[in-house]
């Protein structure tokens, strides 16, 4: 490897705008690794909850209380009429004043109960998950009431219906849209960079600010690393998609 | 109220059922005794569909009062449970859970609804999937089988719960012909075994062999009853004459 590291620090030699500084210096190579460290936590945890949100309020849709199916309809209008940078925003600096404080790890400084990570997390899993319910009550309503009739005339409640009959063919249903918000979700945690989550386009950017001469490498990684980081995604989304493919059902 | 088997299994008076301004039921009674067989005939739109679907509370109805064994199901709070634990019913389009192997299809409701324990619901659903002659095709999804293949399916997934009336609401008419009789059969074997049965049909000739008792509807009203061989030979109806002269 200490080939490419000589190659990277000739280049920057010749070419000075191609500065690939992280191949060779340890410091910033460290900034890039825990950047696309934390731009996979984030995305994971996005991932999962905005998924968590979407079938909860799918399902919360569906009640016969006309109270929460409203409330449920203002939070999908609120958080996909709006831009999702602005609800970043919103919630680090707003509600972030409103929540408690707790003493950090040092023993000296407090900080908020929840992080700059945490509202990251937070804000972004219910951007997406407003998403997620529109995509998941698509599939709900493509599931036929006869069948919701016959599982409801073989005694199970409507939980039950919910979870093992209509879900299942629904998330069917739903894959390739939840795919497409999926995907954008992965790109759409670079927003963080808003509120100093040390992402990996945080990290980039104060490695080129540092380095004006690594910006065009640093620029072209970012560009690598999330074609491959939605690469995985949408192999892993497609695996899933035809192991869940049923013999004889569906086109 | 406490049922016992000299009493009609399934009584239903005078029920009425609206779907906004649309009157489908205009005050319908009939008794169903337990080991009975009912076929309910009629044209298109007479109700006879709702007023199965009311007997297990799929539709609720305004007026009158169903009993099945006891059990009120006019009543607003009916244990919808209870009731369906009674009652299997069979749809026309088979309706089962395409996510689901044949066998898993017939499994779910004993192992959710009633909670038994798995080893011994396996067991007595291979049995039935034996019984309705699908050996074989345990494992096979229903977008594998054919209409009548999926229907029998259907029939062992209602007995799975082991009720005690089973509903029929024009199981055949989605069939091809030649596929409607393997299901006749297996109807005909569980009417045999004194399964009390109530059907909806347009199978005359079927209707006419396996129906102790035979209800013919027309606009929200039954016009006229009566065994096969009264019904079929001598019917009195004006309506229930010209309707069967256009089917048989």
């Amino acid at each position: 490897m200490e080939w490419i590291a000589d190659l990277a620090r000739n280049l920057a030699e010749i070419a000075p705008r191609w500065n690939f500084i992280w191949l060779y210096d340890p410091v910033t190579g460290g900034k890039i690794l825990s950047g696309i460290w934390m731009t996979i936590k984030l995305a994971i945890a996005c991932l999962i909850f905005s998924m968590i949100i979407g079938v909860i309020g799918a399902w919360l849709q569906g009640s016969p209380s006309r109270i929460l199916r409203a409330f449920v309809n203002g939070y999908i209008q609120f958080f996909r009429n709006t831009p999702p940078f602005v609800q970043l925003l919103f919630f680090y600096f707003a509600l972030g004043q409103l929540t408690p404080v707790v003493t950090a790890p040092d023993g000296w400084t407090v900080q908020p109960i929840i992080t700059n990570v945490g509202w990251a997390i937070i804000s972004l899993s219910f951007f997406a998950g407003a998403f997620n319910v529109e995509i998941f009550r698509a599939g709900i309503e493509a599931v036929p009431e006869s069948t919701r009739e016959a599982s409801e005339a073989l005694g199970f409640t409507r939980t039950q219906t919910f979870r093992y009959i209509v879900m299942p063919l629904a998330i069917r249903v739903s894959l390739p849209a939840l795919n497409n918000n999926l995907v954008n979700l992965v790109k759409t945690t670079t927003q963080a960079f808003g509120i100093a989550v040390p992402e990996l386009l945080y990290q980039s950017v104060t490695i080129w600010n540092d380095y004006p001469s690594a910006q065009y490498p640093t620029m072209l990684l970012l560009f690598v690393v999330y074609i491959l980081l939605v690469g995985v995604l949408v192999m892993g989304m497609n695996k899933w998609e035809r192991q869940m493919k049923i013999p004889g059902y569906g086109a | 109220m406490t049922w016992t088997p000299d009493q009609p299994i399934i009584s239903i008076k005078d029920v009425h059922k609206s779907f906004g301004d649309l009157e489908v039921l205009k005050g319908v009674s009939l008794d169903v005794m337990k080991g009975e067989v009912i076929c309910i005939i009629g044209p298109s739109g007479s109700g006879k569909s709702t007023l199965i679907r009311c007997i297990n509370g799929l539709n609720d109805v305004q007026g009158g009062s169903i009993t099945v064994e006891g059990i009120e199901v006019h009543d607003p709070d009916l244990d919808k449970l209870a009731l369906r634990k009674k009652v299997g019913m069979v749809f026309q389009q088979y309706n089962l859970f395409p996510h689901k192997t044949a066998l898993e299809n017939v499994m779910m409701a004993p192992l959710l609804v009633l909670k038994r324990d798995k080893a011994q619901v396996e067991e007595e659903a291979r049995a039935l999937i034996k019984k309705v002659r699908l050996e074989g095709k345990e494992n096979s999804y229903p977008g594998e089988l054919s209409g009548g293949q999926q229907q029998r399916t259907a029939i062992a997934r209602s007995l799975a719960m082991n009720p005690d009336v089973m509903l029929f609401d024009e199981v055949t008419a989605a069939l091809d012909p030649e596929t409607v009789k393997e299901v006749l059969v297996t109807i005909k074997d569980l009417a045999a075994e004194g399964m009390t049965c109530i059907l909806v049909t347009h199978e005359m000739g079927f209707a006419k062999e396996i129906a102790d008792h035979i209800y013919f509807t027309d606009r929200g009203v039954i016009v006229e009853h009566g065994p096969p061989s009264t019904f079929f030979e001598r019917a009195s109806d004006p309506r229930t004459r010209e309707f069967l002269s256009q089917i048989l």
